[in-house]
């Protein structure tokens, strides 16, 4: 009974689709005030799933069977990640041993339902799309568990959520010290990456291939994709802040600690081009993987 | 009233037809999401596949190439999808109506469910457009 409430509604379903949502929320809104317009209201994430929850859901001739169950795969596995998360933050005691882990594989698995997906749609584009995104996940993954590693080393191999933030609450947060920093750089650009935002969005490029991997689903596959973005909006900046900025997770400092880093990907949005595919797979394994190694070999070091 | 169809009036996605126009009324459509006008506040959106359309927008001519394709649109976009013509070449082919590439008018094609005239029309006429159908959708139940 507690596994259920805590998967659907408090630090599992519910709640990490509604702060995503709002999240999602406030990337249209900075963004709107950005180019000097007014922006969406608040609720307008919520009624575009309702409103696609309404709608006709098409099957494309050619769609295999993976084409319906995939998006409801990633959405499972990801909500299961937004569990853990959940619990190593509000409820300490609830955590096991190596759910640091358990979370990296977790969290990569919408990535991966969206490449099924897509190419099962027997659409052009939507195999375009699949296969940026699968070079995409290449691309981010090693630098990203480079830098989860860094942080790994500084706490003396624990591979517990809630002993890393113990730590850092008795020692500070991992950010302020040199490796910490590095790798905290390194995680925030591979994350925007994993959330699919702008300069690593050309996986759905809207301009370019039409929405690419998301082009032929309609109706309700739709939605469950929005709100797998959704979900992954809350828990990625949520695991950042556990890993490098966990001195005081307070509701107060967590809000502040989130929206903070929020802005930050939100400005990275707004200010950038979309980049090749090429160039970037180039920026992640010929710069951030060398800026994560450096990372890596300082913290053995104990910087 | 419906919720759904509450939504659906919240949050339009438009998908950007052009029947081989002359380029004028997509300038103007596209000069709605800019910040003079921002239709964004009511939730409308320009999206890429027409997957995901709840309204088609339609400009220009219907000439004999593009008739078979707007009927294929049509049939590709999940329904309740609505269709605005835009312009006075989708509503009656215009200076193009003794053309021998044009033979009939939007109407006759598809179900045409707002009209906005004007050569082109104007930002605030299209938004008004769309408004108005919005409320006929709300006040039908």
């Amino acid at each position: 009974m507690k596994i259920l409430f805590s998967y659907f509604i408090f630090p599992g379903f519910l709640f990490s689709a509604f702060v995503g949502l709002m999240a999602g929320w406030v990337d249209r809104k900075v963004t709107a005030r950005l180019q000097w317009r007014h922006g969406p209201p608040w609720h307008q994430n919520f009624t575009d799933i309702i409103k696609l929850f309404g709608k006709e859901t098409i099957l494309p001739k050619d769609a295999r069977s993976t084409f319906l169950v995939s998006p409801y795969l990633g959405l499972l596995g990801l909500v299961l990640a937004a569990t853990i998360l959940g619990q190593a933050i509000f409820f300490e005691a609830d955590g096991f041993t190596a759910d640091l882990i358990v979370l990296i594989y977790l969290m990569s698995i919408p990535a991966i339902a969206l490449i099924i997906g897509a190419s099962s749609a027997g659409n052009p584009l939507a195999s375009v799309g699949a296969s940026r995104e699968m070079k995409l996940l290449l691309g981010y993954e090693l630098p990203f568990i480079l830098s989860v590693v860094t942080v790994i080393i500084k706490s003396h191999g624990v591979t517990r959520l809630s002993e890393i933030l113990i730590r850092q609450a008795a020692l500070g947060s991992n950010v302020f010290s040199l490796s910490g920093g590095i790798a905290f750089v390194v995680a925030l650009l591979c994350m925007q990456a994993k959330l699919g935002f702008v300069p690593f969005d050309m996986a759905e490029a809207d301009q370019e291939i039409m929405g690419g991997a998301l082009i032929e689903y309609s109706g309700i596959p739709l939605a469950v994709f929005k709100l797998t973005k959704a979900v992954l909006l809350a828990t990625v900046p949520l695991f950042l802040i556990v890993l490098f900025l966990g001195r005081n997770t307070g509701p107060f400092f967590l809000f502040v600690k989130f929206i903070m880093i929020l802005t930050v990907a939100i400005l990275i949005k707004n200010t950038n081009p979309r980049v090749r595919i090429d160039q970037a797979l180039r920026f992640f394994w010929r710069r951030l993987t060398v800026f994560a190694i450096i990372a890596l070999g300082l913290a053995v070091f104990g910087l | 009233m419906d919720i759904r169809l509450k939504a659906l009036t919240r949050s339009i996605w438009a998908f950007h037809v052009s029947a081989g126009s002359c380029n004028n009324c997509d300038i103007e459509i596209l000069d709605c999401f800019t910040p003079r006008f921002d239709v964004e506040r009511f939730g409308i959106q320009l999206i890429g596949s027409v997957r995901h359309a709840d309204a088609l927008v339609i400009t220009g001519a219907m000439n004999r190439k593009s008739v078979p394709r707007m009927k294929k649109i049509y049939e590709q976009a999940p329904k309740p999808c609505v269709v605005v013509a835009v312009g006075q070449c989708a509503l009656s082919r215009h200076m193009f109506r003794y053309s021998y590439n044009c033979d009939e008018p939007l109407d006759k094609i598809l179900p045409v469910d707002v009209y906005i005239p004007g050569c082109p029309p104007k930002p605030e006429a299209m938004i008004a457009g769309i408004m108005k159908l919005v409320d006929k959708v709300r006040s039908h139940k």
